[in-house]
């Protein structure tokens, strides 16, 4: 069975289809991109199957469970995470607090508990610092861990956002062009990290990106939207050299 | 771990610094009080300031941890009042152990304001910035006109209540008047004392500090700094405004209970928009999102006008402006900020100097 399965989903903002029935699988493990011309509708799927959007029409299975037409919050404890085109990190809180707050619904203590400094406080704390460093240090941000997020360089805080999502533990990793602004230098360090994900978290991971060169190297397979529809899926490489493809990127 | 104790370490520097600071001005007043060196009038103001803290760290809460601004805090205060001195002046009897009927109205007090805090909150906190303002404004208002125009009183046949005048209740003529409309409630037991209100202004404090500093805390700040992304990793947005609210309107009627129970009657015509407002400068003046600045402008600024009243009469307010107006932009204007700044590390550089040639 898929991990995820999209069925014929649609939405209509007025009389445009932005996405316009739009199916896709993926299976358990795959490291899948997501490609497309500007304003093909890209974001909007992300939108959709994170319950942003409600879909027009459709259904969205993950693991063979229906959360078609849920909520953000409820979406994210069935088990999608994501980063955003525009980073959007906690910028007042430190790098560790950004990965703590992805781990609250999985550590839990009462608000009361946390008031009066019950035992539960300091134990799950300190349960917490330790993963979330964990996760910091797969990211090799451990060391900025009491740094104020918005003052983190640009790569890093890409990076963050992704331990973030992570600290979610979620079964299928959505990222929105993890690569945009990087320098071919934080892009093959990217890369890197993207494949670890994948290896060492058993991590899905599907990815949206301009980057040929990225999604090239690092998904298995592609799916291609061109105005709302799918143009074409397959294998990265049998994708990419698609006559249609091409014309869709790069004009007649 | 070294990473580790470097992470925790600034949470409890930062309160422990305050409430040391705390105890130590608590401290030296008390000593000056024992002494008889201080004046009626000062005297006088002792618990006004610790309720005027108290009431700025628990707006705090909601302006600067949570991000939304609100103008109903008097009204908060007045309804934590109103039931803690109803429960004072009825149970006078009953119990007249202060020590223990004191806790009990404060308890009481909060609560009845939580109630009403998280009932108004479940529609209110779908508004956001000016408009949150607005609303929350026009409840403190209702509240305070509720609490005008009411009439409670008691007889043989037991408890009369009426919203629009004492001989619309239908009480016996040989009834007592409980709550006498505009002309507010009687006869509060006079149990609050600068003791009491400053450990209630210190467990507020810890409170505050262990409420930011917690899960619950982070949650509420990531969702001030960014709600999209605060949803996106699974945070209830609505659970943790509403707990957040919830908790300053708790502190503001603890306030409140504390506040009538200085004064043997209470009016609600005290807490109108302007008390609000009160509280909002000093949180704005004292830093928004820190505590202790909070403590610090509330303590100041309703000290210098009291002062000024003593020199300088009925020019007080005039300065009291210029006074909020210069500190306005000591805080805000940048340009100032990085002067004062760079004096203030020429200072420490100077000593730090100073202090290594000793060494030599």
């Amino acid at each position: 069975m898929a991990l995820l399965e999209v069925k014929g989903l649609s939405i209509n903002f007025g009389g445009l289809h932005a996405v316009d029935d739009f199916s896709i699988k993926i299976e358990k493990g795959e490291l899948y991109g997501l490609i497309g011309p500007n304003g093909a509708g890209k974001t909007t799927f992300f939108n959709l199957i994170t319950g942003v959007y409600k879909p027009t029409s459709g259904t969205i299975l993950l693991d063979g469970k229906d959360i078609t037409g849920k909520n953000t919050i409820q979406i994210n404890k069935a088990g999608i995470a994501r980063t955003f085109q525009n980073i959007r990190l906690f910028k007042e809180l430190s790098v560790l607090d950004n990965v703590k707050a992805g781990l609250h619904n999985r550590y839990k203590y009462s608000t009361a508990e946390g008031i009066f400094r019950l035992p539960r406080f300091f134990k799950t704390e300190k349960a917490m610092d330790e993963e979330a460093l964990r996760l910091l240090k797969v990211f090799d941000l451990d060391d900025e861990a009491s740094v104020k997020a918005s003052n983190l360089p640009y790569g890093k805080q890409r990076k963050l956002e992704i331990a973030r999502a992570l600290a979610t533990k979620p079964k299928l990793l959505l990222l929105d062009e993890p690569a945009a602004g990087m320098n071919p230098h934080e892009t093959a360090e990217l890369m890197e990290t993207i494949r670890f994900v994948r290896d060492n978290f058993d991590m899905t991971i599907l990815l949206i990106e301009h980057d040929m060169s990225l999604v090239s190297v690092v998904c298995e397979k592609l799916s291609v939207l061109n105005f709302g529809q799918l143009l074409c899926e397959g294998e990265t490489s049998t994708v990419l050299s698609n006559p249609e493809v091409i014309t869709a990127y790069l004009g007649e | 771990m070294k990473t580790k104790s470097k992470l925790i370490k600034p949470y409890t520097k930062k309160s422990f610094i305050t409430y040391a600071l705390l105890i130590a001005v608590f401290t030296i007043v008390q000593l000056i009080l024992n002494f008889g060196k201080m004046s009626f009038m000062m005297q006088s103001l002792l618990v006004p300031l610790c309720v005027y803290s108290i009431l700025a760290v628990s707006l705090n809460l909601t302006v600067g941890i949570l991000g939304e601004l609100s103008l109903g805090q008097a009204g908060f205060m007045c309804i934590g009042a109103y039931s803690g001195a109803l429960f004072s002046s009825l149970m006078k009897e009953a119990i007249p152990e202060a020590m223990v009927r004191f806790p009990i109205a404060i308890l009481l007090g909060g609560l009845c304001a939580a109630l009403f805090g998280v009932l108004i909150g479940i529609p209110v906190l779908r508004l956001r910035g000016d408009y949150l303002a607005i609303v929350t404004l026009a409840f403190g208002e209702i509240i305070k006109n509720i609490c005008a125009s009411l009439y409670l009183g008691k007889d043989a046949e037991g408890f009369h209540l009426s919203i629009k005048s004492a001989a619309d209740m239908n009480m016996a003529p040989d009834g007592k008047m409980i709550i006498n409309g505009a002309l507010g409630l009687n006869g509060t037991p006079k149990d609050s004392n600068f003791t009491v209100a400053f450990i209630i202004l210190l467990i507020t404090v810890i409170i505050a500090y262990n409420f930011v500093y917690s899960r619950t805390g982070r949650a509420v700040m990531s969702i001030r700094d960014n709600r999209i992304a605060a949803e996106s990793v699974g945070l209830n947005i609505t659970k943790y405004k509403l707990i957040t609210f919830g908790l300053t309107a708790f502190l503001a009627g603890v306030a409140g209970v504390i506040y009538s129970h200085n004064f043997s009657t209470l009016q609600a015509s005290k807490f109108d928009y302007n008390m609000s407002i009160l509280i909002l400068v000093f949180v704005v003046l004292g830093g928004i999102g820190s505590i202790r600045g909070s403590v610090i402008a509330a303590v100041v600024l309703t000290l210098i006008p009291e002062l000024l009243r003593e020199t300088i009469g009925n020019y007080r307010m005039l300065f009291y402006a210029v006074i909020l107006i210069a500190m306005m932009l000591v805080t805000s204007n940048s340009k100032l900020k990085g002067r004062i700044t760079a004096y203030t590390n020429k200072l420490k550089g100077l000593i730090k100097k100073e202090k290594k040639g000793e060494i030599k």
